[in-house]
């Protein structure tokens, strides 16, 4: 089974985001930058069902800027076998990114695409599926457990009730929630294979898609402070400021 | 034209996100519809007829409905979708598994997760775990949208007198199959809809501790129960009760934080509740910064000491 993951490279999520001075968008130009960490643990699933003999081989996807392709080495010394970069210098759309992503995937043919059920700068959680509707694949979100049986997946779901599980035709698309798995470290040997691994660069217009949107950010602002409040010193403090300050008991 | 809101249900009741996702719709302009798929689900579009607010309710009823599986439903919004000039779903799970699948179909840019509306093509939206706030426009014919239920008011249930059509229900996908759902039954209130939620953290150290501390302070306050990442992947509660960035996300009227630190991805979760509560022995706990009564307290004698003085 060839695995295909998609990734993306994020601001870090310890670096606090910034508004850039034509209020329109995120200021990314000093900020450390990492693989989504949803995208990781995607990885880190592909790895181990290549590692258990299920997967044949694992593909690594990214569309963005030439930096990009550093996020993608850091794939290859997880343990990924190819990377392909889809090289773009504007910020893209998740509809975009899906239809970039359907586009390698039809050069690829994976019998699985696997990617995080959303990026940490964005928080859209709309890729995997757009890629599945595209596709005109099953998908299967928020996964917290994958078990290939008989050529089909039979999915652990994080819902809304608690967790669902199903089962769907491959191919398919899955996106993966936290509690997947935990990412392995990166060791040093793995970064120095890495660099002989194959990284091809692709470009949207290669692929045949227009990277025009409908969509634009008029502004990007920061929200009203909370301001911290109070201490109280004990219980029954506490128990008379929500009934006669606050008045929520 | 008219506004599609997509129902979410279990085929007995309305989700409550519902609610608040047509209120939000009702903002765009147009009459209401509200689309209800599922199987057996009449009681649902009886509830549904009579909000306030809706002129028509579609009712699709068909056993390829019954579990709400993203394929199927979304191959039900697209049959009716080119009636609309938004399709607006809840930013819950089940919102968020379908819509993006609908957006793509109709090559829409999806806006998510919206927390307001400027004008019927203009939206705000959080970004980076809401730590910024984006203002988005999008000039598509058919608009895709997902509602952050805590940002909204809840529709009333009551007043509303809609049209009820049926409609054919679509086939089943046969690429995807329902196998069964694992979920902790509850008589507490649903927590995204909650007017009080008491969360727990990795400091009650056990899931006997989360239960004994965190359940008889919910139950005396008729609150939902909640619980940081750190307790739900300790295994301390489960998943469906995260509050946080990828969580559920909540802004009841009085939010009592347990034994939470205060992660940024938990902070986003919750920090739009009207009235927060902190109570850790850390004085340097980022939960401080963000709440309006802080008690710096071991939580193990400081709650039963307020359960005892409610």
């Amino acid at each position: 089974m060839k695995v295909l993951v998609a990734v993306k490279r994020v601001l870090d999520h310890a670096v606090r985001a910034r508004v850039r001075a034509d209020g329109t968008g995120v200021d990314l130009a000093n900020g450390k930058m990492i693989m989504n960490p949803f995208d990781e643990i995607a990885l880190e699933e592909a790895i181990r069902l290549k590692e258990r003999g299920t997967a044949t081989s694992v593909t690594v996807v990214s569309c963005g800027p030439v930096s990009t392709g550093e996020t993608l080495r850091t794939a290859l010394a997880m343990g990924a076998d190819r990377a392909i970069l889809v090289q773009a210098d504007i910020e893209l759309p998740p509809l975009i990114v899906a239809k970039l992503i359907n586009a390698v995937a039809a050069r690829e043919v994976p019998q699985l695409i696997l990617l995080g059920k959303q990026a940490i700068d964005d928080d859209s959680n709309q890729t995997g599926q757009m890629i599945a509707a595209l596709a005109d694949l099953p998908q299967a979100t928020f996964a917290s457990k994958i078990e290939p049986s008989d050529g089909t997946l039979v999915v652990t779901r994080e819902v809304d009730g608690g967790l669902e599980t199903i089962r769907i035709t491959l191919p398919a698309v899955v996106t993966v929630d936290l509690r997947l798995n935990e990412p392995r470290y990166i060791t040093l040997p793995n970064i120095l294979k890495a660099k002989k691994k194959p990284l091809e660069t692709l470009t949207p217009a290669e692929l045949g898609i227009d990277v025009s949107s409908r969509i634009r950010t008029l502004r990007v602002s920061e929200p009203p402070r909370r301001r911290g409040g109070i201490k109280v010193p004990d219980v029954a403090t506490l128990v008379d400021k929500l009934k006669n300050e606050a008045r929520v008991i | 034209m008219a506004v599609l809101v997509i129902a979410q249900h279990d085929n007995a009741r309305l989700a409550g996100a519902t609610y608040n996702t047509i209120t939000a719709a009702a903002m765009l302009g147009g009459d209401v519809h509200i689309l209800v798929a599922g199987s057996g689900a009449g009681a649902v579009t009886t509830a549904a007829a009579a909000i306030s607010g809706i002129a028509t309710v579609l009712w699709a009823d068909g056993e390829s409905l019954r579990y709400g599986l993203a394929e199927v439903v979304c191959a039900q919004v697209l049959a009716i979708a080119r009636n609309y000039t938004h399709l607006v779903f809840p930013a819950t799970a089940w919102g968020k598994g379908i819509a993006p699948r609908v957006a793509a179909r109709l090559d829409s840019f999806q806006v998510s997760e919206i927390t307001a509306v400027v004008s019927p093509d203009t939206f705000e939206r959080p970004i980076y775990a809401g730590n910024l706030i984006a203002t988005v426009q999008n000039s598509d014919a058919i608009k895709v949208l997902t509602v952050r239920a805590a940002a909204f008011a809840a529709a009333s249930p009551a007043g509303g007198n809609a049209v009820q059509e049926s409609m054919a229900a679509v086939p089943d996908s046969g690429k995807s199959q329902f196998i069964r759902l694992d979920s902790t039954p509850s008589e507490r209130p649903e927590l995204s809809a909650a007017t009080v939620v008491v969360s727990g953290g990795r400091a009650l150290g056990s899931r006997e501790k989360f239960d004994e501390i965190i359940l008889p302070l919910a139950d005396k306050l008729g609150a939902a129960v909640g619980a940081s990442r750190a307790a739900v992947d300790a295994g301390f509660a489960p998943n469906d009760l995260q509050v946080g960035q990828t969580g559920k996300i909540v802004a009841p009227q009085l939010y009592i934080a347990i034994g939470i630190s205060g992660a940024v991805q938990h902070l986003a979760g919750m920090k739009d509740s009207k009235v927060i509560v902190a109570i850790n022995n850390d004085p340097t706990s980022p939960i401080f910064e963000i709440a309006d009564y802080c008690l710096e307290a071991d939580l193990f004698s400081a709650v039963p000491q307020l359960l005892a003085a409610l």
